[in-house]
């Protein structure tokens, strides 16, 4: 009993801060805006055709999927979990697309749904397995990971088989023709739009308050009658399908491998990271995870026009990253 | 009355691996002893140590880690680097066996040291933190090397092939490794300092712990077993590989091994025993699998299910253990 109202007490003064908008303070997106802002004068210094609509849009489909994955991912961390799942899942969705379409073009539709089903599928097993088995996240979408990735290795036998239809290919690559000014729409850039107002409604609905509490003091939130559990798994299946939308989209722009999600979930979680979200829940904003998202993407931009080679660009990456959580933290304390 | 007379010892979550391993061991020896093999022969049960052994002397390392309430996911790449600084240091000659050690060392202490600091002093998440620095350290590998570089000389190659008995040197490395820390954790200071700031890092800072310094050598602890897991891959390997620690897994494999020993992922609970556990226990499920000469993905498959199965059966003996305690108290 004691130690409930302890929690409850504790819980008071994090949550009068938590989720703030403005300010250096945590969850803030203060910070990742002005990196933001600074890398785009840079490449648009650099690359001074940079901001027509054109070359801007293009810039933006590249973006969607790493935004898309970053708003999954942010449900997940804003609740104190990861999903460490996504990268092989992104790859997993590629290659089962490629083998059951097969380059035939009636197949496009109903694979597309099943790979939806398929994202949220695994979605549930994670949230299952780490709400009602109590196994941490982290070891349940490891666990995951591992499983997706022997899976995929042998279900193809080793090489990824068969083929992606055109109309398969068409949300990644192409867009509505003839829009005034913008010239063409991709549909990637749709989709984003899509997913980022549906994500931040969802963060504006009691979820996304009951989301926060939890992530923030996951014992104050089921004293005081929250639906702990469904809510964690709900953000799991969130995490789950955005990364079969990512997918879709990563199958139109690249070639069928199994490295199309390789690395992904470390980089996702890094742009939330990036954008103020705060590890271990309670703190941030779905509107900050995916401007991390994108600062991440215009500082690999910025870097491919320095010249600065591919090898070389982690290493810039991992220093970037560094410094701005540093900095963000450091702002905290004073 | 006793109603504890007739019960199996209590399994809580440090030692929930050892039947584990021994149910691993008797369901594989016999499905291999029917597939017309066995797991027992002097050369599998060699390849099997051998395995064994580098994976879990990082996971020795990460296991302190862990229990600090940190976690380390640069290890991977400190290992890819300490191998090459070890190969090209020696480069294939006998009298720099001992300054290439040095140099090994002093290097991954060093990574270990800025894991350490960016995490105490500028407060960064310890995941961010290690993955940061291992992004940097990737960065460095892949724009100065395209493959293997540096020799080692054969009296190197001693500690990677040689053994005694049928007991691989490297095997009785990590022992000794293991034998160390596990010591350390017991009968130091450090050690039992390290294990309160993994319970409740703001109790132990108010009890008095330096709470920073605890953290900052525990890095440098578990940065010190990657750079000894990257000697024993460069004596094993002949030179120093860029990617062998990424290729290895041996991030989040190392994380695995010490969760599957019982450590509890937000620290301040579990031990090295469990760890040594957990590593024989992948190697045995991984030398089940070669000997039945089952596809290597599928092995993966299994070893993600065994992981997750592991830890939520620990997760269910914990939850019932506190359910009994609070019966009791009530």
């Amino acid at each position: 009993m004691s130690t409930q109202t302890a929690a409850l007490t504790s819980a008071a003064p994090a949550g009068l801060g938590g989720g703030g908008r403005s300010g250096w303070g945590a969850g803030s997106i203060r910070p990742v805006l002005i990196i933001l802002v600074l890398l785009l004068i840079a490449v648009g210094i650099r690359q001074p055709d940079f901001y027509d609509p054109p070359v801007l849009l293009a810039f933006l489909k590249r973006a969607a999927p790493l935004i898309i994955l970053a708003a999954g991912q942010y449900f997940v961390i804003v609740a104190g979990d990861f999903d460490l799942s996504v990268g092989s899942l992104v790859t997993a969705e590629v290659v089962i697309a490629a083998r059951l379409i097969d380059g035939d073009p009636a197949a496009t539709w109903p694979v597309i749904a099943l790979l939806l089903g398929f994202g949220l599928l695994i979605g549930l097993v994670n949230g299952l397995v780490t709400t009602l088995l109590q196994v941490p996240s982290f070891i349940t979408t490891l666990g995951m990971y591992l499983v997706l990735v022997g899976a995929v290795y042998t279900w193809t036998g080793g090489s990824p088989r068969g083929a992606l239809s055109e109309e398969f290919r068409l949300f990644g690559r192409r867009g509505i023709d003839g829009v005034p000014v913008l010239g063409q729409l991709p549909y990637a850039v749709l989709v984003l739009a899509g997913v980022a107002v549906l994500a931040v409604l969802a963060m504006r609905s009691d979820f996304g308050k009951v989301l926060l509490a939890v992530g923030d003091n996951p014992r104050a939130a089921r004293v005081t009658g929250a639906r702990t559990a469904r809510v964690r798994t709900i953000a799991f299946l969130a995490s789950g399908v955005l990364a079969a939308v990512a997918a879709i989209l990563l199958g139109g722009f690249g070639g069928v491998s199994f490295q199309v999600g390789q690395g992904l979930e470390f980089t996702a979680i890094t742009a939330v990271v990036l954008g103020g979200v705060v590890l271990g829940g309670g703190r941030g904003s779905v509107a900050g995870a995916m401007l991390g998202a994108l600062t991440l993407q215009t500082l690999l931009t910025l870097l491919n026009l320095l010249g600065v080679s591919g090898a070389l660009s982690s290493a810039v990456q991992g220093l970037i990253i560094l410094a701005a959580v540093a900095v963000g933290t450091l702002r905290r304390r004073t | 009355m006793n109603k504890r007379g007739w019960r199996l010892p209590q399994l809580d979550a440090t030692n929930g691996v050892w039947p584990a391993l021994a149910v691993a061991l008797v369901v594989g020896g016999s499905l291999v002893a029917l597939d017309g093999g066995s797991l027992f022969s002097e050369s599998s049960t060699i390849s099997l140590l051998q395995r064994a052994a580098g994976l879990g002397i990082v996971a020795v390392g990460q296991t302190i880690a862990i229990l600090a309430g940190s976690l380390d996911l640069s290890v991977a790449y400190v290992i890819s680097l300490t191998s090459l600084v070890a190969a090209e240091t020696m480069a294939g000659s006998d009298g720099m066996v001992l300054p290439a050690i040095g140099a090994v060392l002093l290097v991954s202490a060093a990574i270990g040291l800025l894991n350490g600091l960016l995490i105490t002093k500028l407060r960064i998440n310890a995941f961010i933190a290690t993955l940061g620095v291992g992004l940097l350290i990737k960065g460095y590998l892949e724009q100065g090397y395209a493959g293997p570089a540096g020799s080692v000389p054969t009296s190197f190659q001693h500690l990677g092939y040689d053994r005694v008995g049928p007991i691989p040197l490297s095997f009785l490395l990590f022992a000794a490794v293991a034998a160390a820390v596990w010591f350390t954790l017991r009968s130091t200071r450090y050690g039992h300092h390290l294990i309160a700031t993994g319970g409740d890092l703001d109790v132990a800072r108010l009890s008095g712990v330096r709470t920073d310094l605890v953290l900052i050598r525990t890095h440098v602890i578990c940065s010190l077993c990657a750079g000894i897991a990257g000697l024993y891959l460069a004596s094993r390997l002949g030179a120093g590989a860029p990617r062998v620690g990424a290729e290895g897994g041996y991030d989040l494999e190392s994380i695995a091994a010490v969760v599957l020993g019982g450590t509890v992922l937000a620290g301040g609970r579990g031990g090295v025993a469990g760890t040594v556990g957990g590593v024989l226990l992948l190697a045995v499920i991984d030398a089940v699998f070669n000997q039945l000469e089952v596809d290597s993905f599928f092995k993966q498959m299994v070893r993600g299910v065994v992981i997750v199965a592991a830890v939520a059966v620990y997760a269910l003996r914990l939850r019932r253990t506190s359910d009994q305690r609070k019966a009791a108290v009530a």
